[in-house]
């Protein structure tokens, strides 16, 4: 694989993966939470929440990339803040890559996984109390393990479209060589340039294998966990 | 009393309206299906809170609307045994009956692993999962994790339904010795006649 690919274009792939599984393993946990309040409870704010959480999914990317620019820019509230207290800089690094590809990550988790908790019966839950277990143990012992394929789907898929995202990084995190320059960035890059063409065919043909790879698993994981009628694609 | 409650509760445009008090060790709550007698059953183990009334069983007040009493179904310690069973179907047998066994407190457990497990027949189907069992396993797994959950009365729905006639014979026996071994207030729901004047020492109509 070394040989095939030159160094410059084996680091866009390892700055990619490292992207996006830093992406997902941020997002995950958020995305559960969000996936099962959505999908069992019912509160005030409820649908509005459920929109927020969609938004990435059909504004443009590039408008998301412009709102992570203005909250976590170095002089917007939330950068200035994670920089005074952290020393954390997210605009034009790595780490602003994949907040980024988090962000857009979210909703496709969040539907995967909510799929995946919906499915659980309630019921058992239910079964569970009166055995003696307390809202929080029910939940460890019931829903999670059983919406668990549902998380591993849901993270699959994040990781897939974290892996394609172009819009929202490269206008927060912007387009640097060995930082935010992720597949689908360099991909872009090559195609400015005269005589890449070669470079950008074997970009893409990796970028095409890794997220079909994905894609793929994360359905059989669904309707492994769901039955052959859910299905996240 | 065992069982001492009143209750009324509102399911959809219906209203449920109940009240008893019963001495025997085994109750019989009858009526036409559909009258709520499964949602007279999840109030009393907690997973329904009624409009307003009173429930007291075996001496514990779970539920009174005028004091402000509810209690979680989790600290209620019913042995709820659901007519579709609900066995956990990511665990396997011996895991479900264990499930309540480990939440219990040491000193309320009454009945051990072996014990229930002798007393129900179940010992060849403790590596099996719930998916692969008959409709009388089933129920007699779930009655099984029931009783190991240290539990002070049992809510039986609809045990017999759906088994034919020669399990149905075995599970009810099975009832029966353990409202006579076990020493532990039943309230079975029931529309068979038949069933509950063998069984029961009152029962109750719901209409």
């Amino acid at each position: 694989m070394s040989e095939w690919l030159t160094p410059a274009e084996w680091g866009v792939v390892t700055l990619s993966l490292k992207v996006s599984l830093v992406a997902v393993a941020l997002t995950l946990p958020v995305s559960y939470a969000l996936a099962w309040l959505l999908a069992r409870r019912r509160f005030p704010g409820r649908i509005l929440l459920d929109a927020v959480v969609h938004l990435p999914l059909v504004v443009p990317p590039v408008v998301t990339g412009w709102i992570l620019l203005v909250l976590f820019g170095r002089n917007g509230p939330i950068g200035a803040w994670l920089e005074s207290q952290f020393g954390l800089v997210l605009v034009f690094r790595w780490s602003g890559a994949a907040l980024a590809a988090a962000v857009m990550a979210l909703p496709l988790m969040v539907r995967a996984m909510r799929l995946s908790i919906e499915a659980v019966d309630r019921r058992l839950v239910d079964a569970a109390r009166t055995l003696g277990a307390s809202p929080w143990r029910a939940f460890l012992s019931i829903t999670l393990p059983l919406s668990a394929p549902g998380i591993a789907a849901g993270a699959m898929l994040g990781f897939a479209r974290s892996l394609g995202e172009f819009g929202a990084t490269i206008t927060f995190a912007s387009n640097i060589a060995g930082q935010t320059r992720t597949l689908p960035l360099a991909i872009y890059s090559g195609l400015q340039l005269p005589g890449a063409e070669v470079q950008v065919a074997r970009l893409s043909l990796i970028s095409v294998v890794l997220s079909l790879a994905a894609l793929v698993i994360s359905e059989l994981l669904v309707r492994r966990s769901a039955g052959s009628r859910a299905h996240v694609l | 009393m065992f069982f001492d409650l009143s209750l009324s509760c509102r399911v959809g445009e219906r209203a449920i309206e109940l009240a008893f008090a019963s001495q025997a060790r085994l109750t019989a709550l009858v009526g036409p299906s559909g009258v709520g007698k499964t949602t007279v059953l999840n109030c009393i183990a907690g997973l329904r809170r009624p409009e307003s009334g009173r429930v007291a069983v075996a001496g514990n007040l779970l539920f009174d609307a005028a004091a402000g009493v509810n209690l979680r179904p989790e600290l209620r310690r019913a042995g709820y045994v659901f007519q579709d069973a609900r066995l956990f179907p990511h665990m396997r047998v011996a895991a479900n009956l264990t499930y309540g066994e480990r939440l219990a407190p040491t000193a309320d457990r009454w009945i051990g692993q072996e014990e229930v497990v002798e007393f129900l027949g179940i010992g060849h189907l403790l590596a099996r999962w719930p998916a692969t069992l008959s409709g009388g396993e089933t129920r007699r797994v779930a009655i099984g994790r029931a009783l190991l959950s240290a539990p002070r009365f049992l809510l039986l729905d609809e045990p017999f339904a759906s088994l034919d006639a020669e399990r149905g014979e075995t599970l009810m026996k099975l009832v029966e010795r353990i409202r006579d071994e076990l020493e532990i207030p039943i309230l079975l729901v029931s529309h068979d006649r038949s069933e509950v004047e063998r069984l029961a020492g009152e029962v109750v109509m719901l209409a």
